[in-house]
Order: structure tokens, then C-alpha cells, then sequence
């Protein structure tokens, strides 16, 4: 007789893997790539694929000695590594790129289970610890178009708003990313193609990104530093497209819930502005969506959605 | 007509080409095999036989009942003799005492057989003993009576009878042949159920990628009044019953009540031509329309059979598996919720609507990683549930949080697995653990209404 498989339904499963939608991630991360390479050299290209090897060496290193299935092919260790460089100044050193993946994969993601289970973005808190660790080689900015020993330093648009003055760069040079600052956040246009790859191919809902970049818009519009009120700058330059599209949307770390992600979204960009014209830093996008990754749990805590056929709550019926 | 439809759900591939264009055709048992009668085949009290081994029964003879009023009686589908009472695999996966009889071909009929009536003559009264007296349970996969469907409490008034059409199951076909073949006797049906309920409109939902269907069903409906064909949008699971209802009407069926309480009855197509055969034909439930489909069938298609006779020797009537390419995996149903059988030893029931046969390639199942918070669960659970965290409680068997999370609200259609890049088993895993708290919650409701009757009693004799 033969023997039949025996299962739990359903008996159908979509196409969709997390392999596939790491891989879109990696796709609609392309053009920003891409570009940070046009605008700074080789150097980038290095460091980009020193962090995705490292971070997937990490991974790989980690589940070996831990006696864990191996994960590596899932590609998420290659998102995270490319993420964080892309969050770095071209001018880093090479090993300041692996410290970093070291820190994003061991300590923000696997110490915690691993896959699905990081409550903070792992390459945000990379780059977080490197911002503390290696504050002067984190913060070397160059500008686009000058490589390796003739790299010129520069100040960022939003480091110039933070000084009171108006940027140097055109509106044009930050819009096609013609400007300091780190690898893949200065061309804006290619992260809002990326971005759209993303939510045409359903891995990420608009919700998030557009309702972040509305509330920073809107609230640098309305508070301005220092009476400088160019809230396009705001927006385009600076690391808000990279971290909109590809960070806060991180799927463990940033809430399930539609009503969540509003919240989550405006918390993030409500922390932002705060940041950028009453805080210390020039940017704010990396730790706005650190702290509100922290609040997660509690935002998905009061924003369960109503089920189908929801009874009127316990207290509503008392009362009536 | 616009197409209507719920929130949420899924597009799971169809795989309705295999069998669409099937017409149905009549399998009869073999001479000399033997059908197995199961005592349950429905929701409510099993029923005890009315034959001993030995007995000779004929076609249509009642051959069990049950005095309980939430029950159906099963007839014998064939003529021949009563073999043996023993237990016997259904597709649900349990073993249940089954009368077996030897079928000797003849298909002898029991007296008093197709004694049709002409419906607009009976009273309500007589209508429901009728269908009860026939057998008529939902034959869209639950099995409730539908003589209890039919007649609830006076104080919910039904305003819509909804013929569950949409056949949102990939692969199934078997509603489909029924309409594009015999409309006119589900109208027929549905005008019984209309009489039963005169203040209800009778809409009959079917979904959009069943072009013919809905033609041939206008066509039927014609000149009447009081019944509308309604287009569904093609979505999994619009044929559940809450979702039609919501579709339809746009009333959502309340946590844990019946669609009566909406105002709505609904009936599946097969349903509703069994009530039509009891009544104007005068015949019991004892056939029904199954899909068998699947790669790993040699010949897909619309089988009439006489329900009682195994699987196997259906499948051996049609012409066997595909011998290039066996299947690995037979589903009693829909891809989406049907359960799987170890055997083809299994008796059909009222209740088997498809059989299908996948190939290794259909029956792939893949390995199931972590959890990486996608929500797309979130976003396509039709009852608005958190499968991922219902997963997490139910691997954790945190019960009561399952229970606080709405967990016992899941209508386990697997949209959740369906959609999940990280392949987790969501819906077994939350099925499994919402029997244990929906058997704890039902022991709790005894114990309680246990304890209040002894209260009571000891009051009264206090006093």
C-alpha cells in the first residue's frame, strides 16, 4: 500500500518565501547602491561588500558555533550588511564596516533569536554603536564626485542647517543626491524608486513611509530651525529617504498593525524634527526609529485591530 | 450587478480547469462491494441503527435514526444485505460504527419511493418533516440539519435565504456542474426554503469567475420575483458562511452566534438540490456530486455517486491514478481546509463534497522558518485575527492569552498559512489548541449549568 502524506492545511502556500521578499528588498536597494558608487568611488563599493560579507560570515559563524541550522541563504544577513553601509561615510576604514556587521548581527539580532525576533533594527543599532564607538571616522563626510586621496571634506545640507546657514547644494544636486554624506542616503530619487519596487511587489505597505515624511515635512515646515524653514531640504537630504523606505519599515521591528504603523510612523517622524532643531545631531532619522522600535510592543499592545463580528466590550454592555 | 465581496482574504490559484468542463456523471456501486453507512454524518446526535446484521435492506429504506431533534437519519443507498456493524474510517479522520451492506446490484427500491408533492400544497409543518425525514443535512462540508437550519427561533426573523454558490475552494467544481446543469431544480429548492420564510428574499451568490454558472442561474430565475443572482468577487474564503452573509447583506454575524441571528439563512447548492429531491421527488438523501481532481487522478471530474460507497472503489471507477504520476497526498475536499487521508479506505459521506489526488509536486510542503513579523497573517485574516500571535500562544500553550486574543473566533480557513513567506503551519497550530479551549470552555458551560440546576433543585426542596 502506498503511504500518503498525512498534513495541516492548507494544502496550497503562496510562492512567497522569505528568501524572495529579501531579495526584493535587495533589488529595490539597487539604484540607491548604485549611485552611491557613482558618487564615491571604489571606496564605497568596498565597504559595501566588506559589511555584507562580514554580516553574513557573522550569521553563519554564529549559527556554527551555536549548533543552530544555518540561515545564511535567507539573505536577510546580506540586507542587513548592505543597509549598513549604505548608512556609512565612504571614508570609514574597511574595519569599522565589520566591527559594525559584527555588532548588527551577533548582538542586535541573534543574542535575541535571530530572524523576526530583533526589536531594533539591526543595522540602525550597528550604526548607532559605531556613531558612539568611532564618532570622527563615522562622520568624515566627502563629497560626491571626489575619490580616494583628492576626497575633499565637506559639511552635510542638514549639517549647514544645524549651523544656521543655508546649504551650499541646489535643490537639483539634493533631489539626484550631489551631496555629502553617507553612502547610499544622498540620492533621493533612487531611494524613492527603490521604495516604490517595494510597495508595487507588496513587501511594504505606503503607510509608513509616506506618513514619516509627511510628518517630517510638516513639522519642519511649521517650527523651521532658527527661522530657515525649507522643509524640502528636510526631506531629501539627509538620511530620511533610506531610513523611511528601508528601516522603518524593518518587519521585526516596527509594528504589524495598520492603526500601529500610523503611530509608529508619526513617532518616528514627530522624534525626528525634534532631533534635528532641538537636539544635538544634525540627523535624527537613525535613533527616531531606534526609540520608537522600542515602543513597539506596547504600540501593537493598544492597537489590536477589531475582529469580524466583534461583541460590544464588557463595560459598553454593563452600561446598557 | 456589481460584485460583492468582504474584507481581507486571499487569491490562492484556482485549479478549477482540471474538472470545470467535466459534466457530471453517475457512478453506481459495483455488485457485490460493500457501503458503509456511518452513524454520523452530521452535527448533533448520532444515530442507532434500525437493521440488524442479516437484514435485507432496498434503496431509500430508512436504515438509522435518532429520536434527538438535532439529528438526520441516514438511508441506504443501495439494495442488499446488511453484513456487518463495525467502525469505519470517515474523511474527518475518525472511526465511527458504520452498518455495511453487501450491495447486490439490483437496486431494488423500498416501496413508497418517489412519491414527489407539489410543495405550494404542504404546510410548513409538513415541509420540514419532510426534509428531516429525508435526511438533508449542509452538504458544504458541516453537516448541519437543515430541517434545524430551516425552522429557527420565532424571535429571529429571516429576511434573506443565501444559496452558498461561491465554491471559494481551488480545485472544486461539483457546485458549479450542478448549476450549469440542473439550475431550475435549484430554484426549485431555493422556492421550498422561500415558502418556509415568505418575507425573505432568496439571493443566490456566486463568484465572478463563473461566467456560466451565473448565466445559466439568471436564466432560471426569470419571472421570479423574490430570487436575485448576486456576482461575488472571486476571493477565498467568500463561501464561508459568515462572509457571504457580510458580502451580501453587510451584517456581520456576531462572535459565536448562527447566521439566523443575522437574519439570514444560508445553503449550499448540493443542499438546496437534496431539499428539492425530498420534496418533489420524493426521494431521501442518498447521492451527492464530488470532485475528484488533482494531478495525480487519471480521469478529473464530476462524479455522482451514492454516498456510502469508499473512496476507493470510486476512485477505482473512474479509471484509477495516474500511473506516470502517482499521487502522494489525498485531500477529503478543498486544498484549503479539507483534511488529509492516510487511506483510500474511507467511507463517503453526506458531507464529501471533493477528493483530491496531488502529485509530489502539488503536495509540496515547505520548511517552516521564523516567524519574521510580515503581518501579512494581520492583513489577510478574513476574521480580523493576529494569526502570529495566536501561533506564538499556541506554541507557548498560553490557553487563556489565546482565548483573550480571539483565538477561539478563527474559522481555521488557512488563509494565514496561505500567505505566509515564513511557511509557518498558523492555522493546524491554532486549530489544534482551539479544541482544547473550545472542549474547556464547553465543560466550564456544563459544570456551571450543572451547578445552578442542583442550586435550584436544593432550593426547592428547602422550601
Amino acid at each position: 500500500m502506498a503511504n500518503f502524506v498525512v498534513s495541516g492545511t492548507p494544502h496550497v502556500r503562496s510562492k512567497e518565501s522569505i528568501q524572495s521578499i529579501m531579495r526584493d528588498v535587495i533589488i529595490a536597494l539597487v539604484p540607491a547602491s548604485v549611485m552611491g558608487i557613482y558618487y564615491f568611488g571604489v571606496r564605497a563599493l568596498i565597504l559595501m561588500v566588506a559589511a555584507i560579507v562580514s554580516a553574513v560570515f557573522f550569521e553563519w559563524l554564529y549559527e556554527k558555533l551555536l549548533k543552530k541550522p544555518v540561515t545564511i541563504s535567507d539573505l536577510s544577513a546580506v540586507v542587513t550588511g548592505l543597509l549598513l553601509a549604505m548608512n556609512m561615510p565612504a571614508s570609514a576604514p574597511v574595519w569599522v564596516a565589520i566591527v559594525g556587521s559584527a555588532f548588527a548581527i551577533i548582538f542586535a539580532k541573534q543574542l535575541f533569536g535571530g530572524l523576526g525576533q530583533n526589536f531594533i533594527n539591526p543595522a540602525l543599532a550597528g550604526r548607532a554603536f559605531l556613531l558612539a564607538s568611532y564618532p570622527t571616522e563615522m562622520t568624515s563626510w566627502t563629497s560626491a564626485g571626489n575619490f580616494g586621496a583628492d576626497a575633499v571634506s565637506v559639511a552635510t545640507p542638514l549639517a549647514q542647517l544645524k549651523g544656521g546657514v543655508m546649504p551650499d547644494a541646489s535643490f537639483t544636486d539634493v533631489l539626484v543626491g550631489n551631496i555629502g554624506g553617507c553612502i547610499g542616503e544622498t540620492c533621493a530619487i533612487a531611494l524613492i524608486i527603490g521604495g516604490i519596487y517595494l510597495i508595487a511587489k507588496h513587501v511594504i505597505n505606503w503607510k509608513v513611509p509616506v506618513i514619516y515624511i509627511a510628518t517630517v515635512f510638516v513639522l519642519t515646515a511649521l517650527i523651521g530651525r532658527d527661522g530657515l524653514r525649507v522643509p524640502v531640504y528636510e526631506i531629501f537630504a539627509g538620511g530620511l529617504m533610506l531610513g523611511a523606505f528601508f528601516m522603518a519599515t524593518d518587519y521585526a521591528s516596527s509594528p504589524v498593525t495598520a492603526k500601529g504603523q500610523v503611530i509608529f510612523a508619526l513617532g518616528c517622524g514627530l522624534i525626528t524634527t525634534l532631533i534635528r532643531i532641538f537636539g544635538g545631531y544634525p540627523e535624527g532619522v537613525s535613533y527616531s526609529i531606534l526609540i520608537m522600535n522600542l515602543a513597539v510592543p506596547l504600540i501593537e499592545r493598544f492597537t489590536e485591530p477589531t475582529i469580524f463580528g466583534a461583541l460590544p466590550k464588557v463595560k459598553e454592555a454593563k452600561k446598557a | 450587478m456589481q460584485a460583492l465581496t468582504f474584507k481581507r482574504g486571499v487569491h490562492p490559484p484556482d485549479g478549477k480547469a482540471l474538472s470545470a468542463e467535466q459534466p457530471i456523471q453517475v457512478v453506481l456501486p459495483k455488485e457485490n462491494s460493500e457501503l458503509f453507512y456511518p452513524m454520523s454524518q452530521h452535527i448533533g446526535a448520532p444515530c442507532e441503527p434500525l437493521v440488524a446484521v442479516g437484514d435485507h435492506v432496498k434503496v431509500g429504506q430508512k436504515i438509522a435514526e435518532s429520536p434527538a431533534f438535532m439529528s438526520s437519519p441516514i438511508f441506504a443507498s443501495v439494495s442488499g444485505e446488511v453484513v456487518d456493524i463495525r467502525p469505519m474510517l470517515v474523511p474527518g479522520g475518525v472511526m465511527v460504527k458504520s452498518i455495511v451492506v453487501k450491495n447486490d446490484g439490483k437496486m431494488e427500491e423500498i416501496e413508497g419511493l418517489n412519491q414527489g408533492k407539489d410543495y405550494t400544497t404542504m404546510t410548513n409543518e409538513e415541509i420540514l418533516a419532510a426534509i428531516k425525514g429525508a435526511g438533508v443535512v449542509g452538504l458544504g462540508g458541516a453537516g448541519f440539519p437543515t430541517h434545524v437550519k430551516l425552522n429557527p427561533p420565532k424571535d429571529t426573523p429571516i429576511d434573506h435565504i443565501l444559496i452558498n454558490a461561491a465554491e471559494c475552494e481551488p480545485y472544486l467544481t461539483c457546485d458549479y456542474r450542478l448549476m450549469v446543469e440542473e439550475p431550475e431544480r435549484i430554484v426549485k429548492g431555493l422556492q421550498i426554503m422561500l415558502k418556509l420564510h415568505p418575507n425573505a428574499k432568496g439571493v443566490i451568490g456566486i463568484e465572478i469567475n463563473k461566467p456560466k454558472a451565473i448565466e445559466a442561474m439568471t436564466k432560471a430565475c426569470e419571472g421570479i420575483d423574490n430570487i436575485v443572482v448576486q456576482p461575488l468577487v472571486t476571493k477565498f474564503p467568500q463561501g464561508s458562511e459568515k462572509h457571504l452573509i457580510y458580502a451580501i447583506t453587510k451584517r456581520e454575524v456576531k462572535s459565536g452566534a448562527l447566521p439566523a441571528s443575522a437574519g439570514c439563512i444560508v445553503d449550499n447548492v448540493d443542499t438546496v438540490v437534496a431539499i428539492e429531491r425530498a420534496i418533489c421527488k420524493g426521494r431521501p438523501l442518498m447521492r451527492r456530486v464530488v470532485t475528484v481532481s488533482g494531478k495525480g487522478i487519471k480521469n478529473p471530474g464530476n462524479y455522482k455517486i451514492r454516498t456510502g460507497m469508499t473512496l476507493r472503489d470510486l476512485v477505482d471507477a473512474i479509471g484509477g491514478f495516474n500511473e506516470e504520476n502517482p499521487p502522494v497526498k489525498l485531500i477529503a475536499g478543498g486544498p484549503m481546509m479539507g483534511p488529509t487521508l492516510y487511506t483510500l479506505d474511507v467511507a463517503s459521506v453526506k458531507t464529501t463534497s471533493g477528493l483530491l489526488c496531488f502529485t509530489k509536486e502539488e503536495a509540496y510542503i515547505p520548511e517552516e522558518r521564523n516567524c519574521i513579523r510580515c503581518g501579512k497573517c494581520v492583513d489577510h485574516c478574513p476574521m480580523g485575527l493576529m494569526p502570529f500571535m495566536l501561533n506564538f500562544l499556541a506554541l507557548k500553550g498560553d490557553g487563556e492569552a489565546f482565548v483573550a486574543h480571539h483565538g477561539l473566533d478563527c474559522i481555521e480557513c488557512g488563509s494565514c498559512s496561505y500567505e505566509c513567506p515564513a511557511k509557518r503551519q498558523l492555522a493546524q497550530s491554532i486549530r489544534a489548541v482551539k479544541k482544547i479551549e473550545a472542549g474547556k470552555k464547553a465543560a466550564a458551560a456544563a459544570a456551571a449549568r450543572a451547578k445552578a440546576e442542583a442550586e435550584a433543585k436544593a432550593k426547592a426542596e428547602k422550601n
